[in-house]
């Protein structure tokens, strides 16, 4: 490593007192003052001792870990004023393990602290580039390989060999295909359709509208659900197919997404946020305002399930429903667009 | 190297005198590392409490590699539903995830499981805040500038490289809350225009959520994104070692220097030690602190959420984004643009990284500073840059604070769409005001500084002269603040070049470089220069006389 000489002689290579790059005064190294266990005995002894009892104690704090890992039930809890309650078993092994490793950083930094010498040294930089001759020494040998190599005559040799390098990488984007399926229709497409009955999200009970309080919301799922997660064990469809039902007074509504969706004031709206996909929960009965809870795009029941605030673009798909003979609630048919975030083809 | 047989000789060596030095002998007949191994233990390195950031990031990186190493013993990426029947009796028969389950598994059923998966929870957040912070010292101290520039794209890399990090990290247990930012992330991927639903598709193996997505984010969290960051970590702490540590001015230091502690064994000793020292305080937050309580949030299920989700702290800028970005949305020729969407997650992110990138070559450019620098800026002596960069650290915090809207509405009972639309005006209004006043602040520090030169530091020591007028003893400061306040490299704008030729014929070609000598007049606008030396002479001699004659005075005083 090339250290910079100093053709000023001075030992900061500076020159009349100025930085010989910056141009900036330089100043002389302040005197170096000892510190009190430099010249006292007795505080290097006592320094000594502080160091050695930190890492006395590290050593027992994993004497403890042992003893704690083995012995303190891993069921019981603990509780301490202003941190909570934690697990007795996490809370003993951790504070004695992380005190063992403190201790030991701890030691290490009073012992440099305090015993080993605190006098700054200068080091010079070495140049950061190379000197002309060793450049023009460089450049010369991959011209000489260049050459050797005939990479720039032989046109045919070059040429194909960049096609064939340009082509190698194909295959490794083509192996990726079977990562997944084709987008096809699936983004459009929910298992909603013609007499669905609407069901309880966790329970799948089929639901009349007699169910639902006026005001009141539920969760819902197509019955057919079921039978879907039974077979694939996916929640894919739950995704897009979850629902909310909603009851409100018809005098209420101002507007819908189709001619009589509702049934008697009960309306159905996908639960899927049209911003970013997360269900939408937060329903305030008085306004009918649905609101999500992951970015607050805020969508009213009562007028088409259109936006009101936040990042949403489009309005909250309605399903249109009605009941069956016995007063179950059923879809009329399946969405009419579709549900969830937008996407490019979406359209 | 005069002919081949010499050269496979080994020259003779002494025997070694010590165990110690038999086994660098053994490795030097092997390595010849001798000279390397005298500049390592003699390198020296310069101190300040700053530079312990980047060290801060390092340690918990490693510790991150130690906790996350003993996660993958017990952890199953698996998206099969199992029936829960652990220990945690609220959850026991919920239908979930092994992903969930085995999280579950760690938590309650392994002794120390739930201490290491907290100590990796917490490192992780550590982790980002250090490389953030350690960002943050570099460009404000300008070490970013000739020759680390490459060093400083590593850094920015290694910076995004940390978030996806996290981020893919905080969805792996599969839980009610971190399923919440996987739906989100997709729902962003498939907004991409073109490739996105196949991206989504192909990511995910199908629609959301899918049965792939955790072992393939299992595999680009534990082996391709520490590999890579394993890799530029590595490079660049090579390149801080070669290129040798910045170093703040002071008495003794100057650009062709570094003045600080040999690494053997000052730094070995306290770098060392303070290895044990992050490692520990993670370990004792991690038992005392509990962090992503998983098993309260529940296993994932698409259909329901947790009211006040919230990301772990380095994603809340682009939640906060996504959040106060009002709702455009475009079809053209039938295909959905999705602004909303595009501008907050995608757009704004890409121009904040690739100008975070690019800034040592934008800063070159317009200041015009080719000259290489081993000195670092203080802050308030590169007023613009500073002003950029509180101006932009405020754009961040204003969407890192949106991320958390809901949370202050509630908090403070106010209405979440005027917190929402304070925010979005206050975007535009902060950061330009933060760019003034850190720049006027920077300013004022300068004459501070000018005025210490000059005039010294006020003493606090008030006289009163016979004369009934008050005066405050002034001190002059001492060599090693001097040397620091000296320390500022006298900047010279760009000349505004002629926009005609010698000929008087109008130059096209000065466009450019009339908009760069202009960039360059601005960026060193207000310019304070330091005194000159015989300024400071005349202020020595009037401070010396000013000083005399209080003493005089005060001589009379006693006298009486």
């Amino acid at each position: 490593m090339n250290e910079l000489e100093h053709p000023t002689g001075d030992p900061y290579g500076a020159k009349d007192g100025k930085d010989l790059i910056s141009g900036i005064t330089v100043f002389p190294m302040e005197p170096h003052v000892p510190r009190k266990s430099d010249i006292d005995p007795k505080a290097a002894i006592r320094a000594e001792r502080q160091v050695a009892t930190m890492f006395g104690l590290s050593s027992l704090m994993i004497l403890l870990f042992i003893v704690a890992y083995i012995k303190v039930p891993a069921d019981l809890l603990i509780t301490i004023p202003v941190i909570g309650t934690l697990n007795a078993n996490h809370l003993a092994i951790g504070f004695t393990f992380g005190m063992a490793i403190l201790l030991i950083g701890l030691g290490a930094i009073h012992w440099a602290k305090k015993l080993m010498p605190d006098e700054e040294v200068i080091q010079e930089r070495h140049a950061l580039t190379s000197t002309n001759e060793e450049r023009v020494a460089v450049q010369s040998s991959l011209q000489r390989g260049a050459a050797e190599s005939g990479f720039k005559e032989r046109k045919i040799i070059r040429r194909s060999l960049l096609g064939a390098l340009a082509l190698f990488p194909v295959p490794l984007i083509v192996l990726l295909r079977d990562l997944g399926p084709l987008p096809g229709t699936r983004l459009r497409e929910t298992i909603w359709d013609e007499g669905i009955h609407l069901v309880t999200d966790a329970t799948y009970k089929k639901i009349k509208a007699s169910d639902i309080p006026l005001g009141g919301l539920i969760n819902a799922v197509p019955e057919n659900l079921l039978e879907i997660e039974h077979e694939e064990e996916t929640l894919n469809q739950r995704g897009k197919a979850s629902i909310i039902i909603v009851r409100m007074d018809p005098a209420d509504i101002v507007s819908q997404q189709g001619e009589a969706w509702d049934y008697q004031g009960v309306l159905a709206f996908s639960k899927i946020c049209t911003h970013l996909g997360c269900p939408t929960s937060l329903y305030q009965q008085r306004t009918h305002h649905l609101l999500c809870p992951c970015h607050q795009s805020t969508f009213d029941l009562s007028d088409s399930g259109n936006v009101v605030f936040g990042p949403a673009a489009r309005r909250m798909p309605q399903l249109a429903i009605t009941v069956d003979a016995e007063g179950y609630l059923v879809a009329q048919s399946g969405f009419n667009e579709p549900v969830g975030p937008s996407f490019w083809e979406r359209g | 190297m005069s002919t081949t047989e010499e050269s496979i000789q080994a020259p003779a060596h002494a025997a070694p005198t010590t165990k110690g030095g038999a086994v660098g002998y053994y490795i030097d007949d092997r390595l010849a590392s001798a000279n390397f191994t005298k500049r390592l233990v003699d390198k020296v390195f310069p101190d300040h409490w700053s530079f312990m950031l980047g060290e801060v990031a390092l340690y918990s990186f490693i510790i991150l590699l130690l906790s996350g190493t003993y996660l993958t013993l017990f952890f199953n990426p698996s998206m099969t539903e199992v029936i829960y029947n652990g220990s945690y009796v609220p959850l026991k028969g919920v239908k979930m995830s092994e992903a969930y389950s085995s999280t579950l598994a760690i938590s309650f059923d392994v002794r120390g499981g739930l201490l290491m998966r907290q100590i990796h929870h917490w490192a992780a957040l550590f982790f980002t805040a250090a490389v953030s912070v350690h960002l943050l010292r570099v460009f404000f101290t300008g070490a970013f500038r000739k020759p680390r520039e490459i060093n400083w794209v590593i850094g920015t890399l290694l910076l995004v490289l940390a978030l996806l990090e996290g981020f893919s990290g905080y969805s792996l247990p599969d839980d009610l809350l971190s399923g919440t930012g996987l739906r989100i992330a997709q729902g962003i991927i498939q907004a991409i225009p073109l490739v996105g639903t196949y991206v989504a598709m192909f990511l995910f193996g199908g629609e959301f959520p899918g049965t792939d997505i955790m072992p393939r984010l299992y595999s680009i969290h534990i082996l391709l994104i520490p590999g890579i960051l394993l890799a530029l970590i590595t490079v660049h702490l090579i390149m801080v070692f070669y290129q040798k540590h910045t170093q703040f001015p002071g008495p003794g230091r100057t650009e062709s220097n570094v003045v600080g502690f040999r690494l053997f064994p000052i730094y070995m000793a306290k770098a060392g030690g303070f290895f044990f020292v992050v490692f520990g305080i993670t370990v004792l937050i991690a038992a005392l602190v509990t962090i992503n309580p998983v098993w309260l949030y529940g296993p994932y299920t698409p259909s329901q959420v947790t009211a006040g989700s919230q990301p772990d702290w380095y994603i809340g800028w682009l939640d906060g984004a996504v959040r106060l970005m009002p709702n455009l949305e475009s079809v053209v020729f039938g295909y959905t643009l999705s602004w909303n969407i595009l501008v907050p997650a995608l757009v704004i992110p890409g121009i904040m990284f690739t100008a975070l990138g690019l800034y040592p070559w934008i800063e070159a450019w317009a200041t015009g500073d080719r000259r290489e620098h081993h000195l670092l800026d203080r802050p308030r002596n590169a007023p613009t840059r500073t002003g950029l960069g509180v101006m932009a650290l405020t754009f961040y915090m204003i969407l890192v604070i949106s991320g958390g809207n809901d949370i202050i509405a509630s908090a403070f009972n106010l209405s979440i769409n005027q917190i929402t639309w304070g925010f979005r005006f206050l975007l535009f209004i902060l950061p330009p005001l933060a760019f003034v006043l850190t720049k006027r602040i920077c300013l004022g520090l300068q004459r501070r500084d000018n005025n210490k030169l000059l005039h010294g530091y006020e003493t606090g020591r008030i006289l009163r002269l016979p004369s009934g007028e008050f005066i405050e003893i002034h001190e002059p400061i001492g060599e090693a603040e001097k040397a620091k306040l000296l320390a500022k490299a006298d900047v010279v704008p760009m000349a505004l070049p002629s926009a005609v030729d010698e000929n008087g014929v109008r130059n096209p070609k000065a466009a450019k470089s009339i908009a760069r000598a202009k960039l360059s007049q601005w960026f060193y606008s207000d310019v304070i220069p330091t005194p000159t030396d015989e300024e400071m002479r005349a202020a020595a001699e009037h401070a010396a006389h000013e000083l005399h004659e209080a003493e005089s005075h005060l001589k009379e005083i006693s006298q009486h």
